[in-house]
Formats: C-alpha cells, structure tokens, sequence
C-alpha cells in the first residue's frame, strides 16, 4: 500500500525550534495573565487619591523569566528527564537515579563544612559581609543544613521507611528538648535556650500539631468514611467556644472542659449528621458549608453570649493536672516550684507536649477503629453504600458514629486551641481554615496518617518558614513580605502534589486485616489461566 | 425448617421508579432447599425483584414475606439481618479493600464470630480467593470479583441467598465452576436460592423450579426441566441462544 504523507509531516522541529516556539507561546501567555496583575497597580497617593501605577520593567522581567523557564524546559529539561527512562546500550542498565546522584559524599562534606564555617564566622558575617551579603550567607547556611540533613536521611532511607511511625513519634518527643539545648548551647545558657525556644515549639511544634489533629480528624469523616466534609472548622470552633465560655464563666479546669468540649463537638456532629444522612459528595459537601458558615455566623450575631466579633479573652490556662500552674503570680507556678528561672517557654513547652499527646491519642483512636467493625463499615461506606446495606449494615448509625467522632477530635483541637491562644474570635474559624484541613487530608492521602502528617508539616511548617525569610526583602525590596505568599505557597504545592502524586503523599490503602501465617502462593490456581 | 416449606414469599408486588411501573403484581415463592431461578431477557424486572425484596426500592403494593414475618416495610439492613444474603447486580464488591477484608464485611452480622470457621468454608469452596487473600478486591478478575460477591454473602450465614446475574460478562468455564459452586452449596448444605439470569440455559439446568419474566410479569413457572422443555421458552431464550 502507498503510503502517502504531506510535505510538512515529514519536516520534525528539532527540541530548540520546538523550545524556541513553545517559549515565544508561554511568553504571550503570561503578558495576557500579568498584564493586569503584575503591569498595573492601584494604589493611594498622599491626598488619598486612587492612582494607577504602572510597572513594565517588572511585568517584562515576569515575562523574560516564564519564556526562559519554558525554553529551559523544553530544550533540556524534557529530553532529559525521557532519557532517565532509556536503558545505557553498552551496560544494559536504566541511568542511576536523581536521589543518588544529588545526594553524594563530596557534597555533603561540603555541605557540612559551609555550615561549619558559617557558624564559626556567626557573630562577624555582618561585619565581613555588609548586612546584605550576609543574609544570603544565612540562607546558604540554612540550606546546607537542609540538604546535609537530607542526605543523612537520603543514607537510611530504608531504615526510616522500616520505622517510620516509631521513629516520628521518638522525634516530636524529643523536638522541644533538642530545640532548647542547641538554643542553649548556641545563646550560651539555658535561659537562652528557653526564651530562644518559644518560636520554634510555639510557631512550628504547636502549631503543626494542631492541623496534624485537625486534619486527623477530618481524615476520619472524609477519608475513612468518604463524607465531603467541608465545615469541619465549625466544630473546631464549637470546641474552642465551649472551653472559653466555660472557663471563663464558670472557671472550670480544662482537663474536665477538654471531655465536655468533645462531647458537645460530638453532638453537634450528630446534629449536622442528621440531615445530609441521605446526601453524598458535592450535595454533602454545600450542606456542611453552610452549616460551617451557620456556626460562625451565630458566633459574630449571638453578642449576649459570644461578645460578637470582639471575640472572648482572658481564657484561662491550662494547669499541670492541678499540680502546678503557668501564671507567675500563682502560689504553685512552676518555677516556684522547681525553684528555676521565670520563663514563658515552660508553658509553651507543656503545651507542646499536650497537643502531641491529644494527637497520638486521635492516632490510636483511629487506628483502633479501623480494626474494628465499626471502622470498616465507615471504610465500606465509602467505598460501597448500597453494598454495605445489603450486608446487614445500618448506614444511618455508621454516618453518625463517623460524624461524631471526627467532630469531637475537632472539638478537643478547638479548646487546645482556645486553651493556647488566650483569645477567641469568629475569624479564627472561617472557610479558609476548613479549605486547609481538607487540603492537608487530600495531599496527605486520604485516610493514611503519616501521609497527613507529613502533609501538614510541609504546608503549615513551609508557610511558617516563608516568615524566616527575610533575605528577600534584599531581592524584592523591604516592602516585601513573604509570609503574605503563603496561600500562593499551598496553591502551588498542592498543584504539584496532585500531578505528581494524585492520591495524595500516601495514596495506598492500608489493610486492617493481615493473615496469621504467611503462605508461599501456590501456582497450581494461577497457572489455570483463566479468570 | 422442614424440607418444602415455604421460604420466600412474594404476593402481588407492584414496583414503581417514579411514575413508571417495572413490576405489575409479581408472585414467587420460594421453598425451603430449591434453588429457583428468574429468567427473562433485558428490562424484564428481573433486578428489580431483586432489589424490591431488598426494599430498595420499595414495594407499592403487595407483600413479601420471609420466613413468616412480612418484610415489606423493613429497612435493606434489618432485611440483611433476617439472614437473606446478596451477590448484587454488579458484585458490588469493596474495591479499595482486601479479599479477607470484604470477607469480614460479610461476617459483620455476627461480629466475626464464626468468622475462622466460615471463611474456610468460604475457601473450600472458591480455592482461588484464599490465593487472593491479601489482594485488593478492585484487582481481582471478573470471576475472581463474582466468586468473592458470593463468598461475601455465604459468610453472612445465610438461610436464603439471592444471586443476580452471576454469570454476567464471565468466560464459560468460570460460569460452570459459579454454577457448579450453587449447586454444591444447595446439595452439601441445604442452602435455599433464588438467583436472576439472562443464561436461562445454565440457570434452569441448575434450578429446581423456574419463573418466566416478560415486561414486569411473571408469565409462566414450572420445575427447571419443564421449562427447558417447553416451546415458548426454547423459543424466546434459549434458542439461537448463547449456550
């Protein structure tokens, strides 16, 4: 048969006409999006009129960078990453991979020493450098720290993979003790080890720990048991008002608030249960937004009780037990009573403690449930509802028991949270922060828990770090804020993760069930052949 | 319960999907130890029995009683809970899950009491789950798919299962080897029932008695070999047929 082609088909672009092409295309693309975002700015002058400021030069710089990022791409990026797949002719072997050609002996010496160097000049890079060179110099220290990190765990990869669980709990363990010796060893005494500590717990540990709690128990609603919830930050707030109404009205102690706020948490859960029992997917998911918004709403409107948007304060702190308290003028404050130093950080540091142990409980508590009847019917549910009635199971119960239990993780989260924060708002529960959570649980892998930790340390953890880096504001000028690109930051990561991994960090189900005794497979069935 | 006593009873059973009828007053019965089947070509309302016994969805009219206690207005779980099992249309397994932990689903009536005990009965009987043991359901064969659908509901201990369409979209011999199971299942353990097929050949041979459904009525019944001989039959299912 004649095989019959156009003169053009013939002709294949080589990878830079292609890169130049695709380059010229990103470009126009990006003059169309940023012509407006970036080209024009509205801004007030100094009698407070609204004035139009233009910014070419930065709309062009925004523009060159997208057309060489793409060609970069297209020229080498691509063909090198097709050729990670082609097997070497003369060895017969695929190319060694990415990790291990990043990570090598040579560079993590040197590594180790830049951060050595560095450390060793800390005290005079200002002097030597200028303040500008000086805070890319800690930049390049913090990432010498980072990749030397990496490749420790790059080396015991498969250890930590074996002990993963057992090894994660060991270091949040130890986080706040590491945290306050090095800082002491580094200030020079232990005093400035503890006030060094109050970002480092406080910022990053507490504050992970809560969406890690957070999104573990939304993991249980929409992961286990497949309901969209997206007004899960209503029970957090139920949670967080129930401690700071009660203690601050009545004085109660928040180690008998903390049941009660997950109780009543529980209920509420049961409450919204009851109405979308016979909804599912995206009709779930408006149904338990409005209610998130309904719960905030009553926040800002009911005034008499919940002082409105002013939000309620004084909420009193949380005692050791009883034992020991955390206010300095207390006759039994802590450093009274162990006769040390006054310090703010013991109390972040008890915290600390308590968030991770009320995570580890929802960990146990999780993992417990899936192992028993009422655990896999939410895990049928998800997967089968019709299935799941016609085995016997009552849907009904199943839901509420899921709704329940994850309101009420939620609800302990919020009176931590309350306990934590002083103060309560209605601005601290508004649809963002539900957006989050259930962005954590998706990025993670719904239903896996490490994923989801994982998950929350790089989203809550990385937009905290955006705050550490102020070495941009040598780039972007001192306006610049970084942390104001956090949500740019989770958008970002999230568009990554769903492409490169799109069941989340962990996208495997684990099985609950395992055999007693491990049996080699015969062949004498799959040889059959047919099935 | 004694050999011949009825099991299954179904009494003028009207079904509508909004305004449209699918079954026009349908009567069943099923005796204690048969296996019957319901033949009848596409859109017939073979499922929809199936499902109407489940009360999804529900009954207009008429009655079906099981074992003596009418169950017409029960709720499907309190249904599954007087011990009628189901291989659903479209197996309806648990994709995500293992085969040992869809097995367990089944089991949850009991709350895994007999579970030890049932699975290997489970296994005896379908050899190629306990090869599959610690396989996703979703990655399981067709066969393999239909085998642990009806493994699923054995271990609900039932004492009437409903089967529907277990031949659907599977190769011959994995078709006989199902059928084969049914049977076992009836002669070794006196289980009652009642399955819905397009394969009439394969479902009468294999059934005690037989029900004709043409467009939401039962047309005629009779033992499976009285059907399979019968002209009409021969006629509308079985000729130039797939068999």
């Amino acid at each position: 048969m004649a095989v019959t082609a156009s003169p053009e088909r013939d002709i294949v672009a080589t990878p830079m006409q292609r890169a130049t092409r695709e380059a010229l295309y990103a470009g126009a693309i990006a003059l169309g999006l940023f012509v407006l975002f970036i080209g024009l700015r509205t801004d007030q002058n100094i009698s407070n009129e609204l004035i139009l400021v233009q910014r070419w030069g930065l709309l062009a710089i925004v523009v060159v960078l997208t057309m060489a990022g793409r060609f970069l791409y297209v020229a080498y990026g691509q063909p090198f990453l097709a050729n990670q797949k082609i097997v070497d002719v003369a060895t017969g072997l695929l190319p060694e991979s990415m990790a291990t050609r990043f990570f090598r002996l040579p560079y993590f010496i040197a590594a180790i020493v830049i951060v050595a160097v560095l450390a060793f000049l800390a005290g005079s890079l200002d002097g030597l450098l200028g303040p500008g060179l000086a805070g890319y110099a800690r930049f390049l220290r913090a990432l010498a720290i980072i990749y030397a990190l990496a490749s420790v765990m790059f080396y015991f990869r498969t250890f930590i993979h074996a002990h993963f669980s057992a090894l994660g709990i060991t270091a949040l363990a130890l986080y706040p003790v590491i945290v306050v010796l090095v800082l002491a060893v580094y200030g020079g005494s232990m005093a400035a080890g503890f006030q060094g500590s109050l970002k480092w717990v406080d910022n990053f540990g507490i504050q992970i720990l809560i969406y890690v709690m957070l999104a573990w128990g939304l993991n249980i609603v929409v992961g286990l048991a497949g309901l969209l919830d997206l007004g899960y930050v209503a029970f957090y707030a139920v949670g967080a008002y129930a401690y700071a109404l009660l203690g601050t009205q009545y004085g109660l102690s928040f180690w008998i608030l903390l049941p009660a706020a997950g109780a009543m948490a529980a209920f509420w859960g049961v409450l919204l249960g009851f109405p979308v029992l016979r909804l599912r997917g995206d009709y779930l998911a408006i149904v338990t937004l409005a209610f998130g918004e309904i719960i905030r709403l009553v926040l800002i409107n009911w005034r008499e009780v919940t002082n409105g948007s002013a939000g309620i304060s004084g909420i009193p702190k949380v005692t050791f037990f009883g034992l020991m308290t955390f206010n300095v003028s207390d006759p039994n404050y802590i450093a009274k009573v162990f006769d040390i130093a006054t310090s703010s950080a013991y109390y972040k540091i008890f915290l600390y403690y308590l968030i991770l142990g009320l995570c580890l409980l929802t960990a146990f508590v999780t993992i417990r449930l899936r192992r028993m009847p009422v655990g896999r019917a939410w895990e049928a549910l998800r997967e089968d509802e019709i299935a799941c009635r016609s085995l016997g199971i009552n849907t009904t119960t199943t839901k509420l028991t899921a709704f329940a239990t994850g309101a009420m993780f939620g609800g302990f989260a919020g009176s931590f949270f309350a306990a934590r924060q002083g103060f309560v708002s209605p601005e601290s529960f508004i649809f963002l922060e539900s957006a989050i959570i259930l962005a954590i649980v998706v990025l993670g892998g719904m239903g896996s828990l490490v994923g989801i930790a994982v998950a929350a340390m790089v989203m809550i953890g990385g937009t905290e770090v955006l705050r550490e880096l102020d070495f941009l504001k040598q780039v972007f000028g001192p306006d610049f804020t970084p942390e104001l690109y956090r949500m740019l930051l989770f958008g970002m990561a999230m568009v990554i993760v769903m492409l490169w991994k799109p069941r989340g960090f962990v996208g495997s189900r684990e099985p609950t069930a395992f055999l007693k005794e491990s049996r080699a497979v015969s062949g004498s069935f799959t040889k059959e052949g047919h099935g | 319960m004694m050999a011949g006593t009825t099991l299954l009873d179904i009494k003028g059973v009207q079904t509508y999907y909004g305004n449209i009828r699918a079954l026009n007053g349908v009567d069943v019965t099923v005796k204690q130890g048969e296996i019957v089947a319901l033949i009848g070509a596409n859109g017939a309302g073979k499922s929809t029995l199936m499902m109407t016994i489940f009360g999804a969805p529900r009954a207009r009219a008429g009655t079906i009683t099981f074992a003596g206690t009418d169950i017409t207005q029960l709720p499907t779980h309190e249904i599954a809970r007087m011990r009628i099992a189901q291989s659903p249309e479209g197996r309806r397994i648990f994709p995500r899950m293992t085969v040992m932990e869809n097995l367990q689903m089944g089991a949850s009536l009991d709350n895994l009491k007999h579970y030890d005990e049932d699975v290997e009965k489970v296994f005896t009987l379908f050899p190629r789950l306990k090869e599959r043991i610690a396989q996703r359901g979703g990655t399981l064969s067709g066969g393999e798919q239909q085998m642990l659908s009806i493994g699923r509901a054995l271990m609900a201990r039932p004492k009437l299962l409903l089967l529907d369409e277990p031949s659907l979209g599977l190769a011959p011999l994995i078709v006989k080897q199902i059928f084969d199971a049914i049977r076992e299942l009836n002669r070794t353990q006196g289980l009652t029932v009642f399955l819905v097929e397009q394969n009439a050949f394969g479902a009468l041979k294999l059934a005690t008695r037989g029900y004709v459904m043409v467009n939401g009525n039962v047309t005629m019944s009779g033992t499976g070999k009285e059907l399979l001989a019968d002209p009409d039959v021969r006629a509308a299912y079985l000729e130039g047929g797939h068999h």
